[in-house]
């Protein structure tokens, strides 16, 4: 931030110049036509002679007065250079603020706990992100150096238009209060207009994208002309407000005008009339024309410039309220050298989301390094909660878990989850390439070798293969929509080649064939290396052959134990396992509920 | 997905496109008297900028030379008043403008939208959502403003220029030569460098656009990102992003930057000249010190139009992009449309009995999806469609509907082939019911109602209690008015599935197509949706892909759909006694559902 004031006192600095030069030209136009062209005396002290001595110009007399001309193209030149630096600083100094906050915003939202995104709407999120960044922005590039230039303009202006002719700069600043007033009023008056318009585009942009996700059902009922009736109702009012709001601005603008000529108008007759009197020069004359036409522009944008600065604290305040939210802490426990075992051990752990309801209560539980767990349940019985509380999505809130021995509240968030390997329930992919969406999983670069056979023991390898543009398909809206079990199988290689100690899938089987499952979970067994693997399940084939199966239910563990045992037990385990081997009877079932019927 | 690419690369060199432009400038017609307005009052406010110079030098040659104050009052008030004239003329051009620029937008999405609706189902089958809101909101927002603004710009620099040059030219034609000459350079500098910073600035948006995506990607894939550790490396991805941002922004900015001051220098030569030979006139006594005067403003001002002019090129070639997008849209054929000659729609109701005869279909070429498919279904039965995913059960549904039409052969509906009644009139017959159900941001009420446009309250509760969704409609805070918010978040799937049946119901169709959902819902709203489908299916055609095996078993007639076949066909009893494919889906749904029931149990 040091770098970007620096660059704005530079800006500011720059624009000092530029308007000194832009002022003296008038200055040395008056002079030309007083003291060249006319018969005036120079004043004591001249521009004129000072520039010309300056570029080693003997004395200007009439034969000479290409000088003066030459004198107003360098002065130009040096408000170029000036306009040029006032521009690519404050753009420098601008950009580089939008940048840090967009980069800011960014990692702020990766680091903030998971709790975060269950309490913000997603498209808030990205409308602070996106556009309240680009109003501050466009404030910062715009009106920070406009706001500096009309100041900077009065602070010199004045005292040269009064060391010019007092009187005359009386009279030319005369209706300058008016028009700033004026200016102010009126768009703080029109700022609701603004809003209506605002919202009516907002309403009829809705009304179109709900029609467009919503054509079937529009087909559906053939109601094609009642949606152009409603279409037509919200386009309508956009048109009419937005009109609205430009006639407005349209008889602003116009008694803006009316005051700028009255000033104008003013400075001429006066000045003519002083001129005739003997008061003022020619010159001079023609120096207030000018400079008046500077001074009356700025002020003109006063109004705007204010709307625009309210607008650019509202949008920095909903800014600043995701950049004040608190971040997950990431300190703790690490050792990047060495990897985990996968000893879990549960004693009397608990969860609550808040204060009231219980998520998970009183889960004791053992698993051994390599082990195999199944945890089935019904929905909602905590089956997911359980598995985030490992990789510390989520902290539990009583009891105690213990990853290898050591209170997983004390390990540090990014080392254990480099420890887990965890595919969710509905698997993100990011808008990449497949090759790239499974090479992500693993730190260090994998080569392609890795790749293919991780997605092989993922079952997707050949299917990746037969897709057009193979490993190279691009995922999401620019490329190719996925179904639910490809996506599933991408999630479960890149999480297979992070070769984790601990690998977790959260229900993530569930869009796959038993088939598919089967030889996925067969391909893993065969696999070198010993790794914990908890796998959330719906279908108990997945449990059979596990070293234990937790039975889930309202959030604690009602059983425990190899399948075999558990099928013997009394309990939903029994029960599940009754369902899915079920003998074929359909035929009694069926007729029993025809009779019932 | 293609049209996009097409038109993604502007070449900057292409001339401008007459027929495009003709096209977009039909949007403007009902404002062609409107615009011929606007282009005189652009007139009346150049006449008076060029007029302006002209009154210092009057007041020099007539006031302040000879010494002489007659008149100088009256000279004030013709000042004031050509300043008023001003001032109206820039209202009026404004609101003019304004009324030309929101009237050709409007008229443009309106066109749009209603070919949306007549488009047929296969070009949003293919056309993402967002690319046509894109067409439709900021395409046409930038069409429109170029076409009265652009309007605004073109006729004002255009009559200056040409004023300004022609006042100079008769007052003295050797000055005026001399400060004109700088005037091609200038225009030709302005030019490139407005084609130059246009550049600049799309690549801003496109990168613009990247970032939004990826805030987007950042948050939906958050926790995904946490479980990876990737948050650096996405960081670091995304600082490439945000680093090309700031380089393609601040390369607009210093062209903007280096422009500018150009277009001053430039300008200031012409003053320089100005002064330069307007002054040694003075001192020969061949011109006056007001003509000096006023050789001056001219020469000061005569940048600004060929600036705006320089602009208003550019961006009339960057608006052809969005320009040719938006006619390709509204002039996109519909793919399913009336025969000609249909006319008014037959005066009896629909019986709902259909016949494929020898239906072919594919939706690419080469791709078969139907082949050689024949079906006969009597009125009033229920046809359950069973078989895996992408067997053809989708299909046929959408050529039941005329979403999509045979390849080759025939549907007949009531003994008529289907492509003799009017398009609109016979989906209107068609009851259907998708999986995901959709409502409309608006009430419970209107919802419903959206099936039968004049249904009296009565009749939309009446409807409600068939399908049992009644109940729980009067439990909610707002009863029948409760505010269904986009997408409608605030119910569950299961209530918005039940307010679409009770939507079906009450348009009293004919023919009923259902495409059941598969999505768990608990097991009391299953039952009811179970008790609405079979209130809604009674008396009518339906047809209905099933999931459910209570559907499946209550239905007249069952199709074992696979690769555009039926492999069975018959009723429950009949197919189960068969042994055959339907006996092991049946098998598999049950225990699925069994299990499902077990697993989504209450707590």
């Amino acid at each position: 931030m040091a770098g970007n004031r620096l660059l704005y006192i530079g800006a500011i600095t720059a624009i000092a110049f530029e308007t000194l030069f832009t002022f003296a030209s008038p200055l040395v136009i008056r002079e030309t036509i007083d003291s060249i062209i006319g018969d005036k005396l120079f004043s004591d002290w001249s521009i004129l002679q000072s520039l010309s001595q300056l570029i080693g110009a003997p004395t200007i007399t009439q034969q000479t007065i290409w000088a003066c001309a030459l004198i107003l193209v360098i002065l130009s030149l040096f408000r170029g250079i000036f306009t040029y630096l006032n521009g690519r600083w404050s753009a420098k100094a601008s950009e580089s603020i939008a940048r840090n906050m967009r980069d800011e915003l960014y990692l702020h939202l990766q680091s903030v706990p998971v709790k975060f995104y269950s309490e913000w709407k997603i498209g808030d999120l990205i409308q602070r992100c996106t556009s309240d960044v680009e109003t501050v922005r466009k404030f910062l590039s715009i009106q920070v150096v406009q706001v500096g230039k009309s100041l900077l303009m009065l602070a010199i202006i004045i005292p040269i238009l009064v060391s010019l002719n007092a009187k005359m700069a009386l009279v030319s600043m005369v209706t300058i209060p008016l028009i700033l007033t004026f200016a102010v009023l009126f768009f703080l008056k029109i700022k609701s207009v603004f809003q209506i318009a605002d919202e009516s585009e907002g309403f009829m942009s809705a009304v179109l994208q709900e029609n467009l996700t919503g054509i079937r059902v529009v087909r559906a009922f053939a109601r094609q002309d009642f949606e152009m009736d409603k279409f037509d109702e919200r386009n309508t009012a956009y048109r009419d407000n937005v009109y609205r709001l430009i006639k407005i601005l349209g008889t602003y603008w116009g008694l803006s005008d009316l005051l700028i000529y009255s000033q104008t108008g003013l400075v001429l007759v006066v000045g003519t009339y002083w001129t005739i009197d003997g008061q003022l020069t020619l010159g001079t004359l023609v120096a207030f024309v000018s400079y008046v036409e500077f001074l009356l522009w700025p002020i003109r944008q006063t109004g705007r410039t204010l709307t625009d600065l309210g607008k650019a604290f509202v949008s920095l305040d909903r800014i600043r309220k995701i950049l004040n939210e608190s971040l997950e802490d990431m300190s703790g426990w690490s050792d990047e050298t060495t990897k985990i075992s996968g000893n879990i051990e549960f004693k009397n752990t608990g969860f609550r989301y808040d204060e009231k309801t219980p998520v998970l209560e009183d889960i004791s539980f053992n698993i051994n390094s390599g082990d195999t767990v199944v945890i089935v349940g019904p929905t909602g019985s905590g089956k997911s909660t359980l598995a985030n509380l490992l990789p510390r999505l989520w902290d539990y809130t009583n009891g105690s878990v213990l990853i290898d021995g050591r209170e997983l509240n004390t390990i540090g968030r990014k080392y254990i989850r480099q420890q887990i390997g965890i595919v969710l329930q509905e698997p993100f992919l990011y808008s990449k390439s497949l090759i790239d969406n499974i090479r992500l999983g693993k730190i260090t670069n994998p080569g392609e070798s890795e790749i293919f056979e991780a997605s092989r023991i993922a079952a997707i390898h050949e299917e990746i293969e037969t897709f057009e543009k193979g490993y190279e398909t691009l995922v999401g809206e620019r490329g190719v929509t996925l179904s639910g079990g490809q996506k599933q199988r991408i999630a479960i290689a890149r999480a297979i080649i992070q070769d984790p100690p601990i690998l977790i899938f959260d229900d993530s089987l569930s869009a796959l064939d038993t088939e598919t499952e089967t030889r996925i979970r067969e391909a893993l067994i065969s696999r070198k290396g010993k790794r914990t693997t908890i796998v959330i399940a719906h279908r108990l084939t997945t449990a059979v052959n596990a070293d234990m199966v937790i039975v889930l239910e309202n959030g604690q563990v009602s059983q425990s134990g190899k399948h075999e045992q558990l099928i013997r037990m009394d309990g939903l385990y029994k029960r599940l396992w009754t369902m899915q081997t079920l003998p074929v009877q359909v035929i009694n079932d069926n007729q029993q509920s025809r009779s019932q019927n | 997905m293609n049209t996009k690419q097409n038109f993604q690369e502007i070449d900057f060199n292409k001339q401008l496109d007459s027929r495009t432009w003709s096209k977009v400038l039909s949007f403007a017609k009902i404002y062609k008297k409107t615009m011929i307005l606007l282009g005189l009052f652009m007139m009346f406010v150049a006449a008076v900028d060029i007029v302006m110079p002209l009154m210092t030098r009057h007041a020099i040659d007539h006031f302040i030379t000879p010494q002489n104050y007659d008149g100088l009052m009256g000279f004030g008030l013709l000042y004031l008043a050509i300043g008023m004239f001003q001032a109206l003329n820039v209202a009026v051009f404004i609101m003019l403008a304004g009324k030309v620029e929101t009237g050709v937008s409007y008229n443009i999405r309106k066109a749009g939208f209603s070919k949306l609706q007549e488009l047929s189902y296969s070009y949003y089958d293919h056309t993402p959502v967002g690319w046509l809101m894109a067409r439709m909101t900021s395409d046409t927002a930038k069409l429109s403003e170029i076409i009265a603004w652009g309007l605004v710009d073109l006729v004002w620099g255009f009559t200056l220029m040409t004023g300004i040059a022609i006042v100079m030219l008769i007052m003295n034609l050797k000055l005026a030569l001399i400060v004109l000459s700088v005037v091609p350079l200038l225009a030709w500098i302005s030019k490139k460098f407005q084609v130059l910073i246009l550049k600049s600035y799309r690549e801003v948006r496109k990168t613009n656009s990247k970032i939004t995506a990826s805030f987007n990607e950042g948050i939906m894939g958050a926790v995904t990102s946490k479980t990876l550790v990737r948050e650096d490396a996405n960081l670091f991805e995304f600082e490439k992003l945000t680093g090309k941002m700031f380089a393609s922004s601040f390369r607009a900015a210093v062209q903007s930057a280096i422009f500018l001051p150009l277009v001053q220098i430039f300008s200031m030569i012409g003053t320089a000249l100005a002064i330069w030979f307007g002054g040694s006139g003075v001192i020969a006594g061949d011109i006056s010190y007001g003509m000096l005067v006023m050789f001056l403003s001219y020469a000061a001002f005569f940048f600004i139009p060929i600036q705006e002019l320089a602009r208003v090129f550019a961006e009339l070639q960057n608006a052809q992009a969005a320009a040719e997008r938006i006619i390709t849209l509204i002039e996109t054929k519909p793919e399913i449309v009336d025969a000609e000659g249909i006319g008014s729609p037959p005066l009896q109701e629909l019986k709902g009995k259909i016949c494929f005869e020898n239906v072919n279909f594919e939706y690419k070429k080469g791709q078969s999806i139907l082949k050689d498919f024949n079906l006969d279904v009597e009125p009033g039965s229920s046809i359950a469609l069973v078989g895996e995913t992408g067997g053809g059960k989708t299909s046929i549904i959408s050529l039941i509907c005329r979403f999509y039409e045979p390849t080759s052969g025939s549907i007949l509906i009531d003994d008529l082939d289907y492509r003799n009644y009017p398009l609109q009139w016979l989906q209107s017959n068609f009851g259907v019911v998708l999986q995901t159900p959709h409502l409309f941001s608006g009430t419970i009420i209107e919802n419903i109602r959206y099936g039968k446009l004049d249904a009296t309250d009565d009749e939309i509760i009446s409807a409600a209690q068939a399908v049992k969704a009644d109940a729980f409609i009067q439990s909610l805070p707002d009863k029948y008015d409760t505010e269904v918010s986009e997408g409608g978040t605030n119910l569950s799937t299961g209530q918005k599935q039940l307010i679409s049946l009770a939507r079906a119901i009450i348009a009293n169709p004919s023919i009923l197509i259902m495409d059941e959902a598969t999505s768990s819902v608990d097991t009391e709203t299953e039952r009811s949706i179970q008790n609405a489908i079979e209130v809604l299916v009674k008396g009518r055609t339906s047809f209905i892909i099933a999931h459910r095996l209570s559907t499946i078993r209550n239905a007249d007639r069952i199709l074992v759909i696979e690769s555009g076949k039926i492999i069975e066909s018959g009723d429950h009893d009949e197919l189960i006694f068969k042994n055959g494919k339907y006996f092991d889906l049946y098998n598999h749904q049950y225990r699925n559902e069994k299990v499902g029931s077990l697993l989504s149990a209450k707590e």
